[in-house]
Protein backbone atom coordinates (compact mmCIF):
# COMPACT_ATOMS: atom_id res chain seq x y z
CA UNK A 1 0.00 0.00 0.00
CA UNK A 2 1.49 3.77 -1.08
CA UNK A 3 1.73 5.77 1.60
CA UNK A 4 -1.31 7.87 -0.40
CA UNK A 5 -3.37 5.12 0.69
CA UNK A 6 -2.74 5.09 4.13
CA UNK A 7 -3.18 8.34 4.99
CA UNK A 8 -6.50 7.76 3.50
CA UNK A 9 -7.16 5.34 5.75
CA UNK A 10 -5.94 6.55 8.85
CA UNK A 11 -8.29 9.53 7.93
CA UNK A 12 -11.12 7.34 7.31
CA UNK A 13 -11.02 5.61 10.85
CA UNK A 14 -10.32 9.05 12.58
CA UNK A 15 -13.90 10.27 10.77
CA UNK A 16 -15.33 7.09 12.52
CA UNK A 17 -13.48 7.81 15.60
CA UNK A 18 -14.60 11.37 15.64
CA UNK A 19 -18.19 9.95 14.93
CA UNK A 20 -18.46 7.48 17.54
CA UNK A 21 -17.24 10.11 19.94
CA UNK A 22 -19.85 12.37 18.93
CA UNK A 23 -22.79 9.61 19.56
CA UNK A 24 -20.96 8.98 23.28
CA UNK A 25 -21.02 12.93 23.79
CA UNK A 26 -24.48 13.24 22.66
CA UNK A 27 -25.39 10.18 24.95
CA UNK A 28 -24.10 11.56 27.53
CA UNK A 29 -25.52 14.62 26.91
CA UNK A 30 -29.23 13.23 27.29
CA UNK A 31 -28.45 11.64 30.47
CA UNK A 32 -26.81 14.60 31.89
CA UNK A 33 -29.73 16.40 30.80
CA UNK A 34 -32.52 14.24 31.64
CA UNK A 35 -31.13 13.79 35.28
CA UNK A 36 -31.40 17.36 35.35
CA UNK A 37 -34.77 17.75 34.11
CA UNK A 38 -35.90 15.34 37.09
CA UNK A 39 -34.47 16.86 39.76
CA UNK A 40 -34.92 20.57 38.61
CA UNK A 41 -38.86 19.14 37.69
CA UNK A 42 -38.03 21.04 34.13
CA UNK A 43 -40.53 19.62 32.09
CA UNK A 44 -38.99 21.19 28.94
CA UNK A 45 -35.62 20.03 29.43
CA UNK A 46 -36.85 16.40 29.32
CA UNK A 47 -39.01 17.35 26.16
CA UNK A 48 -36.10 18.51 24.49
CA UNK A 49 -34.13 15.40 25.33
CA UNK A 50 -36.66 13.71 23.23
CA UNK A 51 -36.56 15.57 20.81
CA UNK A 52 -33.27 15.28 20.06
CA UNK A 53 -33.38 11.58 20.07
CA UNK A 54 -33.92 11.42 16.10
CA UNK A 55 -29.96 12.61 15.92
CA UNK A 56 -28.55 10.41 17.74
CA UNK A 57 -30.70 7.48 16.08
CA UNK A 58 -29.04 8.88 12.48
CA UNK A 59 -25.02 9.34 13.79
CA UNK A 60 -25.84 5.60 14.94
CA UNK A 61 -26.46 4.92 11.39
CA UNK A 62 -23.59 6.81 9.76
CA UNK A 63 -21.25 5.22 12.09
CA UNK A 64 -22.69 2.10 10.75
CA UNK A 65 -22.52 3.15 6.61
CA UNK A 66 -18.79 4.69 7.72
CA UNK A 67 -17.85 0.99 8.81
CA UNK A 68 -19.89 -0.60 6.39
CA UNK A 69 -17.67 1.57 3.23
CA UNK A 70 -14.22 0.61 5.72
CA UNK A 71 -15.11 -2.97 5.58
CA UNK A 72 -15.89 -3.23 2.07
CA UNK A 73 -12.82 -0.98 1.12
CA UNK A 74 -10.02 -1.31 2.97
CA UNK A 75 -10.32 -4.71 4.58
CA UNK A 76 -8.90 -3.86 7.53
CA UNK A 77 -6.79 -6.21 9.78
CA UNK A 78 -4.97 -6.58 13.14
CA UNK A 79 -5.59 -3.61 14.95
CA UNK A 80 -7.50 -1.82 12.76
CA UNK A 81 -10.21 -4.42 12.74
CA UNK A 82 -10.29 -4.62 16.01
CA UNK A 83 -10.99 -0.55 16.09
CA UNK A 84 -13.89 -0.91 13.40
CA UNK A 85 -15.62 -4.15 14.84
CA UNK A 86 -15.36 -2.53 18.47
CA UNK A 87 -17.05 0.74 16.83
CA UNK A 88 -19.97 -1.38 15.39
CA UNK A 89 -20.86 -2.73 18.60
CA UNK A 90 -20.34 0.36 20.74
CA UNK A 91 -22.36 2.50 18.31
CA UNK A 92 -25.99 0.53 19.13
CA UNK A 93 -24.76 0.43 22.84
CA UNK A 94 -24.33 4.60 22.58
CA UNK A 95 -27.85 4.52 21.38
CA UNK A 96 -29.39 2.00 23.66
CA UNK A 97 -27.87 4.43 26.20
CA UNK A 98 -29.82 7.26 24.82
CA UNK A 99 -32.92 5.51 24.52
CA UNK A 100 -32.67 4.87 28.15
CA UNK A 101 -32.32 8.73 28.77
CA UNK A 102 -35.64 8.61 27.01
CA UNK A 103 -37.19 6.56 28.85
CA UNK A 104 -36.44 8.50 31.86
CA UNK A 105 -37.26 11.90 30.50
CA UNK A 106 -40.94 10.62 29.76
CA UNK A 107 -41.13 8.79 33.42
CA UNK A 108 -40.12 12.51 34.42
CA UNK A 109 -42.70 14.36 32.58
CA UNK A 110 -45.21 12.33 34.00
CA UNK A 111 -43.53 12.75 37.50
CA UNK A 112 -43.80 16.11 37.06
CA UNK A 113 -47.39 16.48 36.39
CA UNK A 114 -47.78 14.95 40.05
CA UNK A 115 -46.85 16.34 43.16
CA UNK A 116 -43.48 16.41 44.27
CA UNK A 117 -42.14 12.98 46.29
CA UNK A 118 -39.23 13.15 48.64
CA UNK A 119 -36.66 12.13 45.85
CA UNK A 120 -34.64 9.79 47.03
CA UNK A 121 -31.31 10.49 47.03
CA UNK A 122 -29.20 7.21 45.99
CA UNK A 123 -31.12 7.41 42.86
CA UNK A 124 -29.76 10.90 41.91
CA UNK A 125 -26.27 9.32 42.95
CA UNK A 126 -27.04 6.35 40.19
CA UNK A 127 -27.45 8.71 37.89
CA UNK A 128 -23.91 10.24 38.76
CA UNK A 129 -22.15 7.71 38.82
CA UNK A 130 -23.54 6.26 35.61
CA UNK A 131 -22.28 9.58 33.79
CA UNK A 132 -18.74 9.50 35.34
CA UNK A 133 -19.14 5.66 34.21
CA UNK A 134 -20.07 6.81 30.65
CA UNK A 135 -17.50 9.71 30.13
CA UNK A 136 -14.44 7.73 31.78
CA UNK A 137 -15.40 4.82 29.48
CA UNK A 138 -15.41 6.97 26.43
CA UNK A 139 -11.80 8.50 27.36
CA UNK A 140 -10.58 4.91 27.88
CA UNK A 141 -12.19 4.32 24.44
CA UNK A 142 -10.54 7.64 23.28
CA UNK A 143 -7.03 6.86 24.37
CA UNK A 144 -7.09 2.95 23.36
CA UNK A 145 -6.28 2.71 27.29
CA UNK A 146 -7.38 -0.71 28.23
CA UNK A 147 -6.48 -0.53 32.18
CA UNK A 148 -8.75 2.52 32.13
CA UNK A 149 -11.82 0.35 31.08
CA UNK A 150 -11.51 -2.18 33.37
CA UNK A 151 -11.28 0.82 36.06
CA UNK A 152 -14.36 2.17 34.68
CA UNK A 153 -16.13 -1.46 34.84
CA UNK A 154 -14.97 -2.18 38.50
CA UNK A 155 -17.90 0.83 39.53
CA UNK A 156 -20.79 -0.94 37.43
CA UNK A 157 -20.98 -2.61 41.21
CA UNK A 158 -21.88 0.82 42.73
CA UNK A 159 -24.95 1.18 40.53
CA UNK A 160 -25.90 -1.95 40.94
CA UNK A 161 -25.63 -1.76 44.97
CA UNK A 162 -27.41 1.20 44.82
CA UNK A 163 -30.03 0.47 42.94
CA UNK A 164 -31.03 -2.89 45.26
CA UNK A 165 -31.05 -0.09 47.88
CA UNK A 166 -33.12 1.52 46.05
CA UNK A 167 -35.67 -0.85 44.93
CA UNK A 168 -35.80 -1.72 48.79
CA UNK A 169 -36.52 1.82 49.58
CA UNK A 170 -39.27 2.57 47.14
CA UNK A 171 -41.30 -0.88 47.92
CA UNK A 172 -40.94 0.20 51.79
CA UNK A 173 -42.61 3.65 50.24
CA UNK A 174 -45.30 1.69 48.41
CA UNK A 175 -46.21 -0.29 51.41
CA UNK A 176 -46.59 2.28 53.73
CA UNK A 177 -47.81 5.05 51.40
CA UNK A 178 -50.39 3.10 49.09
CA UNK A 179 -51.26 6.30 47.40
CA UNK A 180 -47.95 7.32 46.13
CA UNK A 181 -47.30 3.57 44.70
CA UNK A 182 -47.88 5.17 40.82
CA UNK A 183 -44.68 7.56 41.30
CA UNK A 184 -43.09 4.97 43.17
CA UNK A 185 -42.99 2.84 40.13
CA UNK A 186 -41.83 5.70 37.96
CA UNK A 187 -38.91 6.19 40.14
CA UNK A 188 -38.00 2.27 39.94
CA UNK A 189 -38.30 2.40 36.63
CA UNK A 190 -36.05 5.21 36.50
CA UNK A 191 -33.50 3.23 38.89
CA UNK A 192 -33.90 0.29 36.70
CA UNK A 193 -32.97 2.49 33.68
CA UNK A 194 -30.05 3.83 35.31
CA UNK A 195 -28.92 0.17 36.17
CA UNK A 196 -28.82 -0.98 32.95
CA UNK A 197 -26.92 1.89 31.41
CA UNK A 198 -24.18 1.00 34.22
CA UNK A 199 -23.97 -2.73 32.18
CA UNK A 200 -24.12 -0.97 28.45
CA UNK A 201 -21.06 1.51 30.27
CA UNK A 202 -19.53 -2.07 30.88
CA UNK A 203 -19.92 -3.33 27.59
CA UNK A 204 -18.58 0.10 26.14
CA UNK A 205 -15.57 -0.90 28.56
CA UNK A 206 -15.12 -4.21 27.31
CA UNK A 207 -14.87 -3.24 23.40
CA UNK A 208 -12.15 -0.93 24.06
CA UNK A 209 -10.36 -4.48 26.16
CA UNK A 210 -10.82 -5.73 23.09
CA UNK A 211 -9.68 -3.37 21.09
CA UNK A 212 -6.69 -2.34 22.50
CA UNK A 213 -5.12 -6.26 23.56
CA UNK A 214 -7.44 -8.36 21.17
CA UNK A 215 -8.95 -10.12 24.38
CA UNK A 216 -12.80 -10.95 24.53
CA UNK A 217 -13.73 -10.73 28.40
CA UNK A 218 -17.61 -10.39 27.34
CA UNK A 219 -19.13 -12.84 30.08
CA UNK A 220 -16.08 -13.69 31.78
CA UNK A 221 -16.26 -11.14 34.89
CA UNK B 1 -27.69 -6.85 36.07
CA UNK B 2 -23.89 -7.90 35.12
CA UNK B 3 -21.96 -8.78 38.41
CA UNK B 4 -18.72 -7.20 39.69
CA UNK B 5 -15.00 -8.18 39.81
CA UNK B 6 -13.27 -8.12 36.92
CA UNK B 7 -10.44 -10.57 36.37
CA UNK B 8 -7.83 -10.23 34.08
CA UNK B 9 -7.55 -11.35 30.30
CA UNK B 10 -8.47 -14.45 29.35
CA UNK B 11 -6.73 -15.47 26.01
CA UNK B 12 -8.04 -14.58 22.36
CA UNK B 13 -9.85 -17.18 21.46
CA UNK B 14 -8.76 -18.15 18.01
CA UNK B 15 -7.25 -21.77 16.80
CA UNK B 16 -3.67 -21.31 18.91
CA UNK B 17 -0.32 -22.32 18.00
CA UNK B 18 0.05 -24.92 20.21
CA UNK B 19 -3.42 -26.40 19.18
CA UNK B 20 -2.41 -26.35 15.34
CA UNK B 21 1.05 -27.86 16.76
CA UNK B 22 -0.41 -30.91 17.63
CA UNK B 23 -1.28 -32.21 14.14
CA UNK B 24 2.10 -34.83 13.37
CA UNK B 25 4.93 -32.05 11.54
CA UNK B 26 5.50 -32.83 7.65
CA UNK B 27 7.96 -30.48 7.18
CA UNK B 28 10.84 -29.33 9.85
CA UNK B 29 13.22 -26.55 9.25
CA UNK B 30 16.24 -25.89 11.83
CA UNK B 31 18.83 -22.84 12.01
CA UNK B 32 18.51 -22.84 7.74
CA UNK B 33 20.43 -20.00 6.70
CA UNK B 34 20.84 -19.87 2.88
CA UNK B 35 23.34 -17.15 1.01
CA UNK B 36 23.52 -16.06 -2.65
CA UNK B 37 27.09 -16.09 -3.05
CA UNK B 38 28.01 -13.55 -0.30
CA UNK B 39 25.10 -12.23 0.50
CA UNK B 40 22.80 -14.10 3.00
CA UNK B 41 19.50 -14.39 1.86
CA UNK B 42 18.08 -16.40 4.71
CA UNK B 43 18.76 -15.69 8.73
CA UNK B 44 18.56 -18.76 10.88
CA UNK B 45 14.86 -19.93 10.48
CA UNK B 46 13.25 -22.38 12.25
CA UNK B 47 9.71 -23.74 11.64
CA UNK B 48 7.45 -26.99 11.07
CA UNK B 49 5.06 -27.05 8.59
CA UNK B 50 2.03 -29.22 9.99
CA UNK B 51 1.13 -32.87 8.32
CA UNK B 52 -2.34 -31.62 5.96
CA UNK B 53 -2.49 -28.13 6.38
CA UNK B 54 -1.67 -24.59 4.11
CA UNK B 55 0.58 -22.49 5.54
CA UNK B 56 1.19 -19.47 3.88
CA UNK B 57 4.16 -17.53 3.50
CA UNK B 58 3.73 -13.45 3.23
CA UNK B 59 6.38 -10.64 3.54
CA UNK B 60 7.76 -7.78 1.25
CA UNK B 61 8.91 -8.31 -2.46
CA UNK B 62 12.62 -9.23 -1.24
CA UNK B 63 12.28 -10.72 1.98
CA UNK B 64 13.14 -14.22 1.38
CA UNK B 65 9.95 -16.02 1.20
CA UNK B 66 10.15 -17.33 -2.32
CA UNK B 67 13.93 -18.60 -1.64
CA UNK B 68 12.77 -20.29 1.30
CA UNK B 69 10.19 -21.68 -0.46
CA UNK B 70 12.80 -22.89 -2.72
CA UNK B 71 14.93 -24.31 -0.19
CA UNK B 72 12.05 -27.02 0.31
CA UNK B 73 12.83 -28.87 -2.53
CA UNK B 74 16.18 -27.74 -3.03
CA UNK B 75 14.94 -25.94 -6.33
CA UNK B 76 17.77 -23.28 -5.44
CA UNK B 77 20.42 -25.79 -5.73
CA UNK B 78 20.26 -25.17 -9.76
CA UNK B 79 21.67 -21.67 -9.12
CA UNK B 80 24.83 -21.38 -8.80
CA UNK B 81 27.14 -19.90 -6.00
CA UNK B 82 24.02 -20.60 -3.33
CA UNK B 83 24.69 -22.65 -0.05
CA UNK B 84 22.92 -23.71 2.47
CA UNK B 85 23.08 -24.04 6.38
CA UNK B 86 21.05 -25.71 8.64
CA UNK B 87 18.54 -28.85 8.41
CA UNK B 88 15.48 -29.68 6.52
CA UNK B 89 13.37 -32.66 7.61
CA UNK B 90 10.88 -34.06 5.66
CA UNK B 91 9.33 -36.54 7.75
CA UNK B 92 12.63 -36.70 9.50
CA UNK B 93 14.49 -37.09 6.66
CA UNK B 94 17.53 -34.30 6.19
CA UNK B 95 16.76 -33.77 2.71
CA UNK B 96 20.13 -31.46 2.67
CA UNK B 97 22.07 -35.11 3.53
CA UNK B 98 24.96 -35.82 1.52
CA UNK B 99 23.65 -38.22 -0.65
CA UNK B 100 20.08 -37.81 -0.74
CA UNK B 101 17.82 -38.32 -3.40
CA UNK B 102 17.26 -34.93 -5.22
CA UNK B 103 15.02 -36.25 -8.10
CA UNK B 104 12.82 -38.19 -5.52
CA UNK B 105 12.79 -35.44 -3.32
CA UNK B 106 11.03 -33.57 -6.13
CA UNK B 107 8.56 -36.36 -7.01
CA UNK B 108 7.64 -35.87 -3.42
CA UNK B 109 7.89 -32.33 -2.76
CA UNK B 110 5.83 -30.49 -5.91
CA UNK B 111 6.06 -27.70 -7.14
CA UNK B 112 3.25 -24.98 -8.70
CA UNK B 113 5.17 -21.65 -10.10
CA UNK B 114 3.60 -17.88 -10.31
CA UNK B 115 3.53 -17.71 -13.95
CA UNK B 116 1.96 -21.44 -15.69
CA UNK B 117 4.34 -23.30 -17.71
CA UNK B 118 2.32 -25.95 -19.72
CA UNK B 119 4.62 -27.62 -22.19
CA UNK B 120 3.28 -26.92 -25.64
CA UNK B 121 1.75 -30.44 -25.61
CA UNK B 122 -1.65 -31.57 -25.33
CA UNK B 123 -3.65 -31.49 -22.16
CA UNK B 124 -3.31 -35.33 -21.61
CA UNK B 125 0.69 -35.44 -22.57
CA UNK B 126 1.33 -32.33 -20.24
CA UNK B 127 -0.17 -34.41 -17.09
CA UNK B 128 1.03 -37.74 -18.27
CA UNK B 129 4.46 -36.22 -18.84
CA UNK B 130 5.73 -36.46 -15.04
CA UNK B 131 3.88 -40.20 -14.64
CA UNK B 132 6.11 -41.21 -18.20
CA UNK B 133 9.62 -40.16 -17.92
CA UNK B 134 9.70 -41.29 -14.13
CA UNK B 135 7.76 -44.49 -15.22
CA UNK B 136 5.06 -44.42 -12.56
CA UNK B 137 2.28 -46.05 -14.66
CA UNK B 138 2.51 -49.98 -15.76
CA UNK B 139 0.22 -49.41 -18.66
CA UNK B 140 -1.86 -47.12 -21.20
CA UNK B 141 -4.84 -47.97 -18.85
CA UNK B 142 -3.38 -46.93 -15.83
CA UNK B 143 -1.79 -43.98 -17.46
CA UNK B 144 -5.06 -42.66 -18.43
CA UNK B 145 -6.86 -43.08 -15.17
CA UNK B 146 -3.91 -41.30 -13.40
CA UNK B 147 -4.25 -38.49 -16.08
CA UNK B 148 -7.87 -38.19 -15.31
CA UNK B 149 -7.56 -38.69 -11.67
CA UNK B 150 -5.08 -35.58 -11.67
CA UNK B 151 -7.26 -33.57 -13.52
CA UNK B 152 -10.69 -34.37 -11.37
CA UNK B 153 -8.42 -33.34 -8.24
CA UNK B 154 -7.20 -30.41 -9.80
CA UNK B 155 -11.04 -29.78 -10.43
CA UNK B 156 -10.44 -29.10 -14.34
CA UNK B 157 -11.46 -32.86 -15.45
CA UNK B 158 -15.19 -31.33 -16.25
CA UNK B 159 -13.88 -28.64 -18.57
CA UNK B 160 -11.55 -30.61 -21.17
CA UNK B 161 -12.75 -33.81 -20.97
CA UNK B 162 -13.33 -33.54 -24.87
CA UNK B 163 -10.19 -31.70 -25.25
CA UNK B 164 -7.66 -33.85 -24.36
CA UNK B 165 -6.26 -34.17 -27.22
CA UNK B 166 -6.02 -30.37 -27.98
CA UNK B 167 -2.36 -28.34 -26.78
CA UNK B 168 -2.96 -27.38 -23.30
CA UNK B 169 -1.77 -23.72 -24.65
CA UNK B 170 -5.16 -23.00 -26.08
CA UNK B 171 -6.16 -23.09 -22.07
CA UNK B 172 -7.15 -19.71 -20.19
CA UNK B 173 -4.83 -18.25 -18.19
CA UNK B 174 -6.55 -20.09 -15.10
CA UNK B 175 -7.49 -23.11 -16.55
CA UNK B 176 -3.22 -24.10 -17.55
CA UNK B 177 -2.76 -23.14 -13.60
CA UNK B 178 -5.25 -25.65 -12.82
CA UNK B 179 -3.46 -27.75 -15.42
CA UNK B 180 -0.03 -27.45 -13.77
CA UNK B 181 -1.69 -28.32 -10.28
CA UNK B 182 -2.74 -31.21 -11.63
CA UNK B 183 0.56 -32.00 -13.48
CA UNK B 184 1.67 -32.07 -10.46
CA UNK B 185 -0.59 -33.93 -8.49
CA UNK B 186 -0.35 -36.74 -10.96
CA UNK B 187 2.81 -37.81 -9.82
CA UNK B 188 0.95 -38.26 -6.43
CA UNK B 189 3.53 -35.82 -4.58
CA UNK B 190 2.63 -35.44 -0.67
CA UNK B 191 3.65 -31.53 -0.15
CA UNK B 192 2.55 -28.72 -2.72
CA UNK B 193 5.06 -25.85 -2.97
CA UNK B 194 3.11 -23.02 -4.44
CA UNK B 195 4.71 -19.74 -5.43
CA UNK B 196 2.25 -16.81 -6.06
CA UNK B 197 0.05 -19.33 -7.95
CA UNK B 198 -3.11 -17.17 -8.84
CA UNK B 199 -0.80 -13.81 -9.02
CA UNK B 200 -1.78 -13.35 -12.68
CA UNK B 201 -5.17 -14.33 -12.51
CA UNK B 202 -8.98 -12.74 -12.55
CA UNK B 203 -10.52 -13.04 -9.40
CA UNK B 204 -12.67 -15.92 -10.87
CA UNK B 205 -10.12 -17.85 -11.91
CA UNK B 206 -8.37 -17.27 -8.59
CA UNK B 207 -11.28 -18.04 -6.62
CA UNK B 208 -11.24 -21.19 -8.37
CA UNK B 209 -7.16 -22.10 -7.54
CA UNK B 210 -8.30 -21.08 -3.60
CA UNK B 211 -11.09 -23.49 -3.07
CA UNK B 212 -8.79 -26.62 -4.59
CA UNK B 213 -6.05 -25.39 -1.96
CA UNK B 214 -8.48 -26.00 0.97
CA UNK B 215 -9.93 -28.92 -0.98
CA UNK B 216 -5.93 -30.34 -1.42
CA UNK B 217 -4.75 -29.99 1.97
CA UNK B 218 -7.17 -32.65 2.92
CA UNK B 219 -4.68 -35.30 0.96
CA UNK B 220 -1.38 -32.85 1.13
CA UNK B 221 0.39 -30.50 2.98
CA UNK B 222 0.80 -27.30 1.12
CA UNK B 223 3.31 -24.30 0.98
CA UNK B 224 1.78 -21.12 -0.38
CA UNK B 225 3.80 -17.73 -1.02
CA UNK B 226 1.78 -15.12 -1.52
CA UNK B 227 1.69 -11.40 -1.84
CA UNK B 228 -1.72 -11.23 -1.34
CA UNK B 229 -2.67 -10.88 2.13
CA UNK B 230 -6.85 -11.70 2.04
CA UNK B 231 -5.69 -14.96 -0.22
CA UNK B 232 -3.63 -15.88 3.25
CA UNK B 233 -5.89 -14.96 5.07
CA UNK B 234 -8.58 -17.09 2.90
CA UNK B 235 -6.78 -20.43 2.24
CA UNK B 236 -3.59 -20.83 4.97
CA UNK B 237 -4.37 -22.44 8.64
CA UNK B 238 -0.88 -21.11 9.76
CA UNK B 239 0.49 -17.89 8.22
CA UNK B 240 4.29 -17.45 8.68
CA UNK B 241 5.71 -13.22 8.05
CA UNK B 242 9.25 -12.33 6.67
CA UNK B 243 11.18 -9.23 6.72
CA UNK B 244 14.63 -9.33 5.28
CA UNK B 245 15.33 -12.82 5.29
CA UNK B 246 13.59 -13.49 8.88
CA UNK B 247 10.81 -15.16 10.16
CA UNK B 248 9.40 -12.77 11.96
CA UNK B 249 6.40 -14.55 13.30
CA UNK B 250 4.24 -18.06 12.71
CA UNK B 251 1.18 -18.01 14.07
CA UNK B 252 -2.48 -19.77 12.96
CA UNK B 253 -3.84 -17.68 10.24
CA UNK B 254 -6.79 -16.31 12.53
CA UNK B 255 -4.51 -14.93 15.17
CA UNK B 256 -1.88 -13.42 12.95
CA UNK B 257 -4.85 -11.26 10.78
CA UNK B 258 -6.77 -10.31 14.22
CA UNK B 259 -4.03 -9.75 16.43
CA UNK B 260 -0.41 -10.66 15.82
CA UNK B 261 2.13 -11.09 18.44
CA UNK B 262 4.84 -8.93 17.16
CA UNK B 263 4.19 -4.88 16.17
CA UNK B 264 6.43 -6.17 12.88
CA UNK B 265 3.44 -8.15 11.87
CA UNK B 266 0.82 -6.06 12.80
CA UNK B 267 2.60 -2.99 10.78
CA UNK B 268 2.65 -5.00 7.81
CA UNK B 269 -0.95 -6.76 7.88
CA UNK B 270 -2.31 -3.10 8.32
CA UNK B 271 -0.09 -1.71 5.50
CA UNK B 272 1.74 0.77 7.93
CA UNK B 273 5.02 -1.07 7.00
CA UNK B 274 7.86 1.50 6.91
Amino acid sequence: MSNEVHRHLDEELDALRDRVLRLGGEAESALRRVMHSLAERDTAEARAVLDHDDTIDQLEVEVDRQAIDIFALRQPAARDLRFVMSVTKMAPVLERIADHACNIARAAIDLHHEPQLKYHVSLYRMGEIALEMLAAALDAFTKNDAVAARVVMERDSEINELYNQVFHDLIEMMADEPATAQRDARLLFIAKHLERIGDYVTDICELTVFMAEAAIIKHRH
Amino acid sequence: MSTTSVKIVPKFEVKSRASLASAPTKISVSNLNFFYGRTQALNDITVDVPKRMVMAFIGPSGCGKTTFLRTLNRMNDVIPGTRVEGNVLIDGQDIYTPGADVVDLRRKVGMVFQKSNPFPKSIFDNVAYGLKINRLAANNRELRDRVEEALKDAALWTEVTDRLKTSALGLSGGQQQRLCIARALAIRPEVILMDEPASALDPIATSKIEELIVDLKKQYTIVIVTHNMQQAARVSDLTAFFLLGKLIEVNSTEKMFTAPDQKLTEDYITGRFG
